[in-house]
């Protein structure tokens, strides 16, 4: 009994930690699971925990059965985020090395530049975008949307790629240069190797900002750039029995996200502090 | 970007240039790299928002655009006194603080239960991040539709067990519903930060207290309290400043109605189906002026743990 008193006090906080990551966790496992739910044993009352399991939902919602397809979105979604990401890193590795190896007079006036405009909400710009856009013929353009999240991501990429290279020590640089080696022999071989796993995580919290950006894509898209959020809107109102779809539907697009954020998963408060936390 | 590769074998060889012109070509060159980035920000993130300040100005709605006249300040008194914009300056206020403020109370209650050693620990700390890395819409959706639903929600339906009532919680309570959504997000959130906090304590000023003979209570409250205070505030500028932005919970789960319209779905709302152009971009302004006031705060909690990283290099 009183061996049992002392297993529970040492190890009672580990297990109110497991129950607390369980109860975050279960509105996942229960998307998941009525995600592989029929229609009907998706809508009951008491919930049926141990209901046959189907893939009709997923073959619903990839529009088998007829009605939308969600391919043209989830295209439209990576293209925009994977493009807008190629374009923060490559503004954002020399802005960083101008910051950190070689460095500008007032260099952290400049970073805090870019930090401040990351505090501007993006709905105060919106109107003069999207007028804009309508009469430069670019609505529902996803180029639009690629240099908007460019802009929406680089302060984020330039705080923390500033702070990756920082870390390269400079006696190696010099060293090399010393040696005769050019700029881009040194990037390639000295700066490159010791930066490229934080400028792989800078990419990674880019993607999912990207991805997961539903304000501008609502507004600026329509029929042919919408994104994958912008399709998920159309699950807002009821439609009769459709939760096992929205389970599916709302799974197959954070999937990218997740799969992002677990890769990612010790720099990401590094991304979301905007580099102020290691 | 070659002129800077090799100065010093330039030194060394050339003679001697004292005047100023290559000097100024070297500042030149330094600063090279940077441009790029910089002319992008400012012409597409700070261009856009003098255009919203020059807008407010103005009486102007899109479907009678030859009635456009500046109007001064008449827009923000509007935005000031209308009582729905008003409402929605107020639930601006209300859904940031409280979402703020509960998800950094829970989230340092889990970061100090993380913080500990456990079997297991790495699990529950994938299970704890994985809520902020559903898509925001699709979390939204899956409070609206599979939590919240009266007839065959989780909630109602784990109620039902215990033979509980049957709200229907998004009517009964829209702002609150809307909030819980946001905590379940936005507290692995703050874990994260508080928990980078608590990794970076003193380990050995840790050590010396507690052989000095104090308790936990001690130390939590005269060395890890103080100590996570600036992670505190960093979380939670931070958190206001993503969470005053919010549009996606307010726009799925209750689309602005029942009184959980906050400002930037109504700056949406007013120019996207209203038209009403100079009225949106003054509610804009207004939002902004929020920020700036939260953001000066929380650029010097930043530039303060900044500091101290480039110090402690």
């Amino acid at each position: 009994m009183n061996t049992a008193l002392n297993v529970l006090r040492r190890n009672g906080l580990g297990l109110v930690a497991w129950l607390t990551g369980i109860v975050f966790f279960l509105p996942i496992a229960w998307m998941a699971l009525t995600s592989f739910h029929s229609e009907a044993d998706a809508a009951t009352n008491p919930p049926s925990f141990t209901a046959g399991l189907t893939l009709d939902s997923y073959r619903e919602f990839f529009g088998v059965g007829g009605g939308a397809s969600p391919w043209p979105a989830l295209i439209n979604s990576a293209m925009a985020s994977v493009v807008s990401t190629l374009f923060v890193l490559l503004l954002a590795f020399p802005a960083a090395y101008a910051l950190s190896i070689r460095r500008v007079r007032k260099w952290t006036d400049v970073l805090f530049f870019f930090l401040s405009t990351k505090m501007l909400p993006a709905v105060a710009g919106l109107l003069p975008i999207y007028l804009f856009a309508k009469n430069a013929g670019m609505l529902d353009n996803i180029w639009l949307l690629i240099i908007l999240y460019t802009s929406m991501n680089l302060p984020i990429a330039v705080w923390m790629m500033q702070s990756f290279l920082a870390e390269v020590p400079v006696e190696v640089i010099e060293a090399a240069r010393v040696d005769g080696a050019r700029l881009p022999t040194i990037l390639a071989r000295v700066v490159a190797p010791i930066s490229l796993p934080g400028v792989a995580a800078t990419a990674l919290i880019c993607f999912i900002f990207s991805w997961n950006e539903l304000l501008f894509a609502r507004v600026l898209t329509g029929v042919v750039a919408e994104t994958a959020p912008v399709f998920l809107t159309g699950f807002i109102t009821s439609q009769g029995l459709f939760l096992a779809k929205v389970c599916a539907a709302s799974l197959v697009v954070s999937l990218p996200v997740l799969a992002a954020g677990f890769t990612a998963q010790d720099k990401l408060v590094q991304g979301l502090s905007l580099g102020a936390v290691k | 970007m070659t002129a800077t590769a090799s100065p010093r074998v330039a030194a060394a060889t050339a003679r001697p240039a004292p005047r100023p012109p290559s000097d100024r070509l070297r500042a030149w060159a330094t600063r090279a790299p940077l441009l790029p980035a910089l002319v992008f920000m400012i012409v597409v993130t700070q261009l856009p928002f003098v255009a919203t300040v020059v807008i407010s100005f103005f009486d102007w709605n899109a479907l009678y655009p030859k009635d456009r006249h500046f109007t001064g300040i008449d827009n923000y008194r509007q935005v000031l006194t209308d009582p729905d914009l008003r409402h929605s300056v107020w639930t601006t206020v209300l859904l940031t603080v409280t979402v703020v403020l509960v998800s950094l109370v829970l989230g340092l209650v889990v970061a100090l239960l993380l913080n500990r050693k456990f079997r297991g620990r790495g699990v529950v700390r994938t299970l704890m991040i994985a809520p902020f890395l559903i898509v925001p819409v699709a979390a939204a959706l899956l409070w609206k539709h599979v939590l919240y639903n009266p007839e065959y929600g989780l909630l109602n339906g784990l109620l039902h067990y215990v033979g509980g009532p049957q709200p229907d919680w998004i009517s009964d309570n829209p702002l609150l519903a809307v909030e819980a959504a946001l905590v379940w997000q936005w507290t692995p959130f703050m874990m994260l930060i508080l928990l980078a906090g608590l990794q970076s304590r003193d380990q050995q000023q840790l050590e010396a207290a507690r052989v000095d003979g104090a308790s936990d209570w001690q130390i939590f409250r005269y060395l890890t309290l103080p100590h996570l205070r600036r992670y505190l505030e960093l979380g939670g500028l931070l958190g206001s400043i993503y969470i005053v932005q919010n549009f996606d919970a307010v726009f799925t789960i209750t689309s602005g109605g029942l009184g959980t319209a906050n400002l930037p779905y109504t700056v949406y709302q007013s120019f996207y189906q209203a038209h009403e152009n100079g009225l949106a971009s003054a509610a804009g302004v207004v939002v902004v002026i929020g920020s700036i006031i939260i953001a000066t705060f929380a650029l010097r909690v930043v530039s303060s743990l900044f500091r101290e990283e480039v110090s402690r290099a």
